[in-house]
């Protein structure tokens, strides 16, 4: 319909949400900076990055709750904000901050949905009775929404969201006030709905959590710094993990704080996780762990140091690590 | 337009629903015309009447106590000193005791007889204004009247003054009709601007605006129930009223809840604006108090509108409770109607176009 450079991604079907550019600025500062994303239908798609990272301004910008300063967007085929109207009867959103009302009972706050999304009488009741099974809410149907605990509300405002059946769910750090059973079940509930066919995109800044996305974004002060699927992240980081074990993890750790390829390092139990760069040729582990065996040995520390694997924590530290640096002017 | 319908009748479900459970809300829209008309009915008084005051007779003559037996009559002066000193007038007055004396010379009688020379004297605490005016209402009585023998008729009052509609001159029959603008104006714009912003501040508006959902529909649908209760309030005011101050309805009762109503939507229609000018209650709240407090003060129902400079009554006129006072007054205590008062209702009809207008310039369906 609009002649958008971005519908080509969007015209073969697979993938809901494209953007090229996307860039929001408020005043002074860039809360989202040229960001190029493309989600496909039926995955859910994590958003990863430390609190003011532009995730929540990102997910409003697709919704059409804030204009762009720069860039396209093109959401289930809707030029954006521009079909901002037609794009709102198909999505669904899960804010951060709990948005139903406290002084209204469960039963109520899902019934003022239903009637805002213009469901009948008889619908109402039906999708209510769904919803209820569905989320666990049969038993807390009359108490306030104000009374209920983290993981009852992440319930409800999930039933909420979805009472409408969108095709695509955002969810804008839906377990940040949550007991990890309540998370794990909140997750499952989510990967129920992906089943089903819903487009999810979920941002959070637990690792667990994006490491259960199909494929995911790291943000990093409003850039995409990386993105693909957890398992292709962690294969390709360009970095190595060591694994180093000494008497004193302490003295090791301040003894590896100069060392230039050293990123981070970080004390487990009795041992040290220590994550290198991969800098000119020298990109093999066995290399790595060399060079880090001669600077503890140059401290007067003889340490084991072995070849670890990489988590998604790497990966994070890694991106946005590298993002750091390019901030320094040379 | 049925579904745009459905949605607002959904949003004003939800209100009463949540009207419901908020008793203090309640207990205020209840409460306050309650409260504040037996404030203004019995508790705030502006006729004077009562004042301490002392009597310093110097003259002690048969006339000189009749004086001051039919000046104390008057209910005015309530005289609680009989003094013999100026020594102990000026304590009096210092410490608060009095707030006038009247002085009586040794020469009264010769004083009497000689027309031109005042007779007596009224010391008063000037720094009181309502002393002043109650003096005034003394100083306009001729000593020669109060005393019956000595009436002279070439100096009998020269203005005849006739007091139509309400001769008894009781306050109340002027506050109750002023009073039902008055909380009006304080339910109508300060909760619909509370009630509005509040969406916003509890994060709600951000679920709200993903929906399809319009701004105006919202908008007009949190409203609504708040027509019902200002017509509640109205005729809460009107039966106490007249229960409790037997305050007549002399024109059509029509007419009443017609005005009530228009200036209801012009209220709204303020509080709507105010609305989408603030971030948070709290400031909704300021900029209400803002904007009721000159209302209250020139509109007319505290002061008298002609007492007042220029400036004033012009800014006055831009008020809606200026134009509601002059129409509830003018339809239940003089019995006009829209015959004589059109142009009132022009004026509530014309702001409240205007407040809407600019409410909805305003109006954004996004964040920023």
């Amino acid at each position: 319909m609009s002649p958008a450079t971005v519908s080509a991604d969007v015209r073969d079907g697979d993938i809901v949400i494209a953007t090229r550019g996307l860039t929001r600025r408020f005043g002074q500062n860039t809360a989202v900076d040229h960001i190029d994303l493309q989600v496909r239908r039926g995955e859910v798609y994590g958003f990863l990055g430390p609190n003011g990272c532009g995730k929540s301004t990102t997910i409003r910008l697709l919704c059409g709750l804030l204009l762009p300063s720069e860039g396209e967007i093109e959401v289930l085929g809707l030029s954006i904000p521009k079909q901002a109207e037609a794009l709102k009867q198909r999505i669904g959103y899960m804010t951060q901050k709990f948005s139903l009302y406290d002084d209204l009972s469960v039963g109520e706050n899902l019934d003022f949905v239903a009637r805002i999304h213009g469901l009948s009488n008889s619908a109402i009741k039906h999708r209510l009775d769904e919803l209820f099974a569905l989320y666990h809410l049969d038993t807390l149907r009359d108490q306030l929404a104000g009374t209920l605990s983290g993981g009852q509300r992440q319930r409800l405002a999930l039933a909420a969201a979805v009472l409408h059946k969108p095709e695509l769910l955002f969810l804008d750090e839906p377990t940040s006030a949550v007991d990890p059973q309540s998370r794990r079940d909140f997750w499952d509930a989510l990967f129920a709905l992906a089943e089903q066919g819903t487009t999810l995109l979920v941002s959070t800044h637990y690792m667990d959590e994006a490491e259960r996305c199909h494929r995911l974004a790291i943000l990093e002060r409003g850039k995409l710094v990386a993105n693909g699927s957890p398992r292709e992240l962690m294969n390709q980081l360009p970095g190595t993990v060591l694994l180093v074990e000494c008497e004193k993890p302490r003295a090791a750790q301040q003894a590896l704080a100069g060392v230039d390829v050293v990123l981070a390092t970080a004390q487990i139990g009795a041992s040290l996780r220590v994550l290198t760069k991969h800098n000119g040729d020298n990109v093999n582990a066995a290399a790595q762990a060399h060079q880090i065996r001669a600077a503890l040995a140059a401290k007067g520390i003889d340490a084991a140091v072995n070849p670890g694997t990489p988590n998604l924590e790497d990966v994070f530290v890694m991106a946005t690590g590298r993002e750091a640096r390019a901030q320094v002017p040379s | 337009m049925i579904v745009a319908l459905r949605r607002m009748f959904a949003i004003v479900r939800k209100e009463l629903y949540q009207l419901r459970r908020d008793k203090l809300t309640f207990g205020f829209i209840v409460g306050m015309p309650i409260l504040q008309l037996m404030l203004f009915g019995y508790a705030i008084n502006l006729d004077v009447r009562n004042l301490n005051a002392a009597l310093f007779d110097q003259a002690q003559t048969a006339n000189s106590r009749e004086l001051a037996a039919e000046i104390g009559q008057s209910q005015i002066f309530n005289i609680r000193y009989r003094i013999s000193s100026d020594a102990e007038l000026d304590a009096l007055l210092r410490a608060g005791k009095i707030s006038a004396a009247l002085i009586i010379p040794s020469d009264f009688e010769r004083r009497l007889a000689q027309t031109g020379t005042p007779a007596v004297q009224l010391l008063i605490d000037g720094s009181d204004q309502a002393v002043q005016g109650a003096a005034r209402q003394l100083v306009s009585l001729p000593v020669s009247q109060l005393l019956r023998e000595h009436r002279t008729p070439d100096i009998a009052a020269q203005v005849a003054l006739v007091n139509f509609f309400n001769p008894e001159r009781r306050a109340a029959v002027n506050t109750v009709p002023g009073l039902i603008g008055v909380i009006l104006t304080m339910t109508m714009v300060m909760f619909t601007a509370i009630a509005l912003v509040r969406e916003r501040e509890h994060g709600n508006l951000e679920f709200l605006i993903t929906t399809p959902l319009s701004p105006l529909e919202l908008t007009i649908g949190k409203v609504v129930p708040y027509i019902g209760i200002g017509l509640l309030q109205t005729t809460l005011i009107l039966l106490l009223g007249l229960l409790l101050f037997a305050v007549p309805v002399r024109g059509s009762i029509v007419d009443l809840y017609l005005a009530a109503l228009l200036f209801i939507v012009a209220s709204l229609a303020l509080g709507i604006f105010i609305s989408t000018l603030v971030q948070s209650q709290f400031q909704a709240m300021q900029l209400s108090f803002f904007a009721f407090l000159p209302q209250i003060l020139l509109s007319g129902f505290m002061f008298p509108f002609a007492g007042m400079p220029k400036a004033a009554q012009w800014l006055a006129e831009i008020f809606p409770l200026t134009h509601f006072i002059r129409l509830i007054r003018g339809i239940m205590l003089r019995g006009a109607g829209p015959a004589d008062l059109w142009i009132e209702f022009l004026a509530l009809l014309v702001f409240a176009a205007i407040m809407l207008a600019l409410a909805i310039l305003r109006f954004h369906k996004r964040l920023d």
